[in-house]
């Protein structure tokens, strides 16, 4: 069980800052991400594109603004758990008690919401039949590359993930590589040599074709792949693919008991919190006359959300309002003075 | 110098619409009168129409605002500009006339434009 002044839900842009605010004034704080990196949208979005509209920042990319906020949390001790999601948040006296997917627990009296539009997770195959066969001959991710040694594959996509994996595999198995058009959109130089491989034989290329159905009794068997112009083709394959990039799901905030509207959590624009006492939403996924979903506002909601949690997780002090440039307090937590 | 004025006052605050069909998978139909300048995937929103995620908020990074444009239309339309494509690579079912509705403005030239809405977003 972790024990902390607040816990904040979502590792990007907005819930870095919050962080900062947080450690600034005093309070603890832990961070859980589904993604298994820091950076939130900007980090799985758009790392390379660049951002004009962070105040005094006239451009910067995803990955350059990701790593300049870790920077600016480098003199406070966070703790991130990456890689999990929140399953679970149970009323409990006067905490909150909110349980990941990993099956760690916190208690804490002060849970923010910095969720964007809810967590990552894998798009999946359009038809039905796939899902009986996910996780055993049917895969969106890899995590052991050597179960797929000798065997057929089918991979499907067109990004990155789909040709490098195809390029890797064919080292050892029978690859199938499916895609939705002629076109690729991964590097150029990984095009190339996928396009090498296929000349070569290792690769058998299938272009606009898409998943249509899957068969086999207990194991996958083949699949039938289908043509834009409607022709089937059916495929032998031991194990199937599918790198569709991610999505955003709300998942399990939907069931906290949370005014929503649509995808969005409602908030007030004094504490950003929610129906709910210490539950705090701020960023994109949260709702409010004026929202606008720029990462500026996130920035001001997350301040904002951070002293309201200073109330409940102190609830015998005072809190001041301070400036950095000159309060002690403020400059030795940032190890500024001694 | 009164006329000048009265000209001004008087004149009516024209704004132009054009109508916008969403058909969605169920097949009911929703006619909108949607405001030139806005995005088809705006009209939707902003008009509760269901099946219409847009959850990255129109920056083409989403892929959650797919349509179907019917033939005839998909070819008047303006072409898809660079990453379209990419972000329909990842939609649900993505067919030869599928567009993201973000990237379609709305304008006089698309009066009438039927789109319908894919079964899922993702």
């Amino acid at each position: 069980m972790n024990k902390t002044d607040a816990l904040i839900i979502g590792a990007g842009p907005t819930g870095l800052f919050t962080a900062h605010q947080l450690k600034l004034i005093g309070l603890d704080c832990e961070i859980v991400d589904n993604l298994d990196k820091i950076g939130g949208q900007c980090i799985e979005l758009y790392p390379d594109k660049p951002i004009y509209d962070i105040p005094a920042v006239p451009e910067c990319t995803g990955e350059e603004l990701t790593n300049n906020l870790i920077s600016q949390l480098k003199p406070f001790n966070i703790k991130f758990h990456l890689s999990e999601r929140v399953e679970e948040v149970k009323k409990e006296d006067t905490n909150w008690l909110v349980k990941t997917s990993s099956g760690n627990s916190f208690l804490t009296p002060n849970v923010i919401i910095a969720g964007g539009v809810g967590s990552f997770e894998p798009r999946k195959f359009a038809p039905k039949e796939c899902e009986k066969y996910e996780n055993k001959s049917l895969f969106y991710s890899v995590k052991d590359k050597n179960i797929f040694n000798g065997k057929i594959v089918s991979i499907f996509g067109g990004g990155d993930s789909a040709l490098d994996w195809a390029i890797e595999l064919s080292k050892n198995c029978k690859i199938n590589l499916i895609h939705r058009r002629d076109e690729f959109r991964g590097a150029q130089a990984t095009v190339d040599k996928m396009q090498e491989l296929v000349k070569l034989g290792k690769i058998n290329l299938f272009t606009k074709y898409q998943m249509a159905n899957a068969q086999g009794d207990q194991k996958l068997e083949s699949i039938d792949i289908k043509h834009d112009n409607n022709e089937i083709k059916n495929l032998k394959s031991d194990y199937v693919l599918g790198f569709f990039g991610l999505i955003m799901q709300l998942g399990p905030i939907a069931n906290w008991g949370l005014n929503l509207n649509k995808k969005t959590i409602e908030v007030d624009t004094e504490k950003f919190e929610t129906n709910q006492k210490g539950i705090y939403a701020v960023g994109d996924i949260c709702n409010y006359p004026g929202k606008l979903k720029l990462i500026l506002s996130g920035f001001h909601e997350g301040a904002l959300a951070a002293r309201a949690c200073f109330k409940l997780a102190r609830p015998n002090e005072k809190y001041r309002f301070e400036f950095t440039t000159t309060s002690s307090n403020l400059l030795k937590r940032l190890g500024k003075k001694e | 110098m009164f006329y000048i004025l009265a000209l001004f006052f008087f004149t009516p605050i024209y704004i132009s619409m054009a109508k916008i069909t969403y058909i969605t998978h169920e097949n009911e139909k929703h006619t909108i009168e949607v405001q030139n300048g806005l995005t088809v995937m705006e009209g939707a929103v902003q008009n509760d129409i269901p099946g219409i995620d847009a959850d990255c908020g129109g920056g083409m990074a989403c892929a959650t605002c797919h349509v179907y444009v019917k033939e005839d239309w998909f070819n008047k339309l303006p072409k898809k500009e660079d990453g379209e494509d990419d972000m329909l690579d990842m939609a649900f079912e993505p067919k030869a006339n599928s567009r993201l509705s973000c990237q379609i403005i709305v304008s006089d030239e698309i009066d009438g434009l039927e789109v319908n809405i894919p079964s899922k977003q993702a």
